[in-house]
């Protein structure tokens, strides 16, 4: 596993080898090879830049699903001291595909929660390949709603393929669990700093993903559906992955521009999974950046722009054209509408004047 | 701005549907034949097995709401492509085919009617737009449905159906989960009642959202209810599913839906609930700014 490379990264491993068969070289033979060293390593740097800073959205989804790629634990080590886990959502059973418990990053006490993934056949058995069953959304809730009554900030930490489609996860009503997790998120009266650190799957992700801050790795991904799920019902063939990737709009970039996420952190040339120890440190410092900020505001306004933060999502148009009114009456009177409200996605959502748009075909339903 | 309201004000009657009066309709259940002006009096419930059909936003709204009671909200607004979606279709050319067949912007309408000795604020979502997916339209008039109804102290409900998210509108979409949940946070607050219907079918993102969050779930008789659609998820575990497997009368016995109700009690049922939740100790209904 360890040797695990994708197909764009076999330049990469191909001078890696050779880097480490000059080494080999140079330690069995006693010569003196450093400065050949020092070129192969400074070429490799600039291969890994060059290579990572031009993938396609399907290969940064493939990155995000790296399999050498920190996971949720991972960074808890790295990022956070004295982690105490806390199990089980009191109803069903423990979860292992959502874990949390108190830890503090950089002497700041949190409630931390992430989805974890498997490194092997065993770990992924165990949490089920990083897809929550409804009791993982329900115990993420418990440790939220104790962080609430602590005041403690809360990090969510998000890599998830999506909820897990299955018989018991219905019977359970994952639905109801994922829906109750964004109500209640909006209530909690704590800073809430989500991350997707891999895969963002859809209601799986967002199920733990409403928060005051939303960042994102470079090469992490957020989307409504996976790729191939995309594909299999748009272009009836899951191969089309790459050109779905490319239509959903779900890289990084993608979403800071569509202001869906506030933050990139930057990974290190090569992706996550080249440099854990340096994205660790990238991330544990725009953390404690946005709990900094976030901890100076008050509970009230935190909650106020946290609704508006998530109301402002969304693009629409609005017809402005004069209508008639039916002419035959109801028995109730016209309302006045606040015009203000029609303002209030000032910027997000298109006024449409005479841009081609379907020319109010409703009124038909009502002649 | 001041005519908005004007604008927005309609009355809508129910003569347009998709299957004139007069033709003839096979029950997919027990094979009968109908006549669709039999089948349209008895509410699209077949009298022979009481399937219950999908039915149109247009006949929901007359089947639940005091005739000539309703003013419409936000019915101009309509869905953009914002992502430039380029599928093997466009997302353009997919709303205008949805528009042209229903008549209708999006896939959901919302409104204030009157239900009983309640005014209420009312959402149908219409299955024959998209699958009802939803979208920023459908997230922005629900979210607005449910502000309004703070601002008018009015109870909420929403007839469901929906396919789940609209995966042309990308992550936005998904957002729209959020967006409406908040929003239901603060109705939540507010104290005031929301009563969620589920018709057939109601699934994934609407389900993982406002759907469920009803301070009562009802649900029409057999209606398909659940989060991954029953493919994915034979295809994902490789199991056999269990008779009647996401079905409403599954839900009910696995604890999710309050109430199993053919469509010919469901508006005496929400009336019923909406006398209890809006009146206090004493019998008052609550005042009601209508
Ligand atoms: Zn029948």
């Amino acid at each position: 596993m360890s040797s695990f490379a994708l197909p764009f990264e076999k330049p990469i491993v191909e001078m890696e080898n050779k880097l480490k068969e000059l080494r080999t070289f140079s330690e069995n033979q006693d010569i003196d090879v450093s400065l050949e060293i020092e070129r192969m390593q400074k070429k490799i740097k600039e291969t890994k830049a060059d290579i990572y800073s031009n993938l396609t959205a399907w290969q940064k989804v493939q990155v995000a699903r790296h399999p050498l790629r920190p996971y949720t634990r991972d960074y808890i080590k790295e990022i956070a001291t004295g982690f105490i886990e806390l199990h089980g959502d009191r109803i069903h059973r423990d979860d292992r595909a959502i874990i949390g418990g108190f830890a503090s990053i950089g002497g700041r006490r949190v409630m931390v929660i992430g989805t974890q993934k498997g490194r092997d056949t065993k770990s992924n058995l165990e949490c089920n390949f990083g897809c929550a069953h409804p009791e993982g959304y329900r115990k993420a809730l418990r440790l939220m709603r104790m962080a609430a009554k602590f005041g403690i900030p809360i990090i969510t930490l998000i890599d998830t393929p999506g909820a897990f489609p299955g018989i018991e996860s219905e019977e359970r009503h994952i639905a109801e669990a994922i829906a109750v997790n964004l109500r209640e998120m909006f209530a909690l009266p704590v800073p809430i700093i989500v991350t997707i650190i891999g895969e963002g799957g859809s209601g799986g992700a967002l199920g733990i993903g409403v928060g005051d801050r939303v960042l994102i790795l470079e090469n992490a991904y957020y989307s409504v559906i996976s790729p191939e799920g995309c594909a299999a019902i748009l272009w009836k063939d899951r191969t089309y992955a790459d050109k779905a990737a490319e239509a959903l709009k779900l890289t990084s970039e993608d979403l800071l521009e569509q202001n869906l996420a506030d933050q990139i952190v930057q990974e290190p040339p090569g992706g996550a999974h080249s440099d854990p120890k340096t994205m660790a440190e990238t991330l544990k410092k725009a953390l404690e950046e946005n709990l900094e900020q976030l901890g100076k505001t008050p509970t009230d306004t935190l909650i106020e722009q946290r609704y508006a933060k998530f109301r402002g999502m969304g693009v629409f148009g609005e017809e402005q054209k004069e209508e008639i009114a039916p002419a035959d009456t109801g028995n109730s009177s016209p309302r006045e509408e606040d015009a203000s409200r029609e303002m209030d996605q000032a910027g997000r959502h298109s006024k449409d004047d005479n841009t081609g748009s379907p020319d109010s075909p409703a009124q038909k339903s009502s002649d | 701005m001041a005519l908005f309201g004007r604008r927005n004000y309609s009355t809508v009657k129910v003569k347009k549907r998709d299957i004139p009066a007069g033709m003839w309709l096979k029950c997919p259940a027990c094979n009968e034949i109908m006549d669709t002006t039999i089948l349209s009096q008895a509410l699209w419930v077949c009298p022979k097995c009481s399937y219950h059909f999908q039915v149109t936003r247009d006949d929901r709204l007359a089947m639940l709401v005091e005739a000539g009671t309703f003013e419409e909200w936000d019915r101009e607004f309509y869905s953009v492509d914002a992502l430039g979606f380029t599928g093997v279709a466009s997302y353009t050319a997919k709303l205008e085919e949805n528009i042209q067949k229903t008549g209708c912007k999006d896939a959901v309408m919302c409104g204030r009617g009157r239900m009983g000795t309640h005014d209420v604020a009312l959402a149908i979502m219409d299955f024959k737009f998209l699958g009802a997916s939803m979208g920023s339209v459908v997230g922005e008039k629900i979210t607005r449905l449910i502000e309004r109804a703070i601002e008018q102290d009015l109870p909420v409900v929403i007839c469901c159906a929906s396919g789940g998210a609209r995966m042309y509108e990308g992550l936005f979409s998904l957002m729209q989960m959020a967006k409406t949940s908040g929003a239901l946070a603060k109705l939540h607050q507010r104290g005031l009642p929301y009563i969620s219907l589920l018709t057939h079918p109601t699934m994934a993102g609407v389900m993982a959202s406002y759907a469920t969050l009803g301070d009562v779930i009802l649900a029409e008789p057999g209606a398909l209810i659940g989060f991954a659609g029953p493919r994915v998820i034979k295809e994902t575990t490789q199991q056999d599913l269990p008779e009647g497997f996401q079905r409403s009368e599954f839900l009910l016995k696995h604890g999710l839906v309050d109430k199993v109700v053919p469509r010919k009690e469901l508006r005496e049922t929400i009336i019923q609930l909406l006398d209890f939740m809006m009146s206090d100790n004493s019998g008052t209904v609550r005042a009601d700014s209508g």
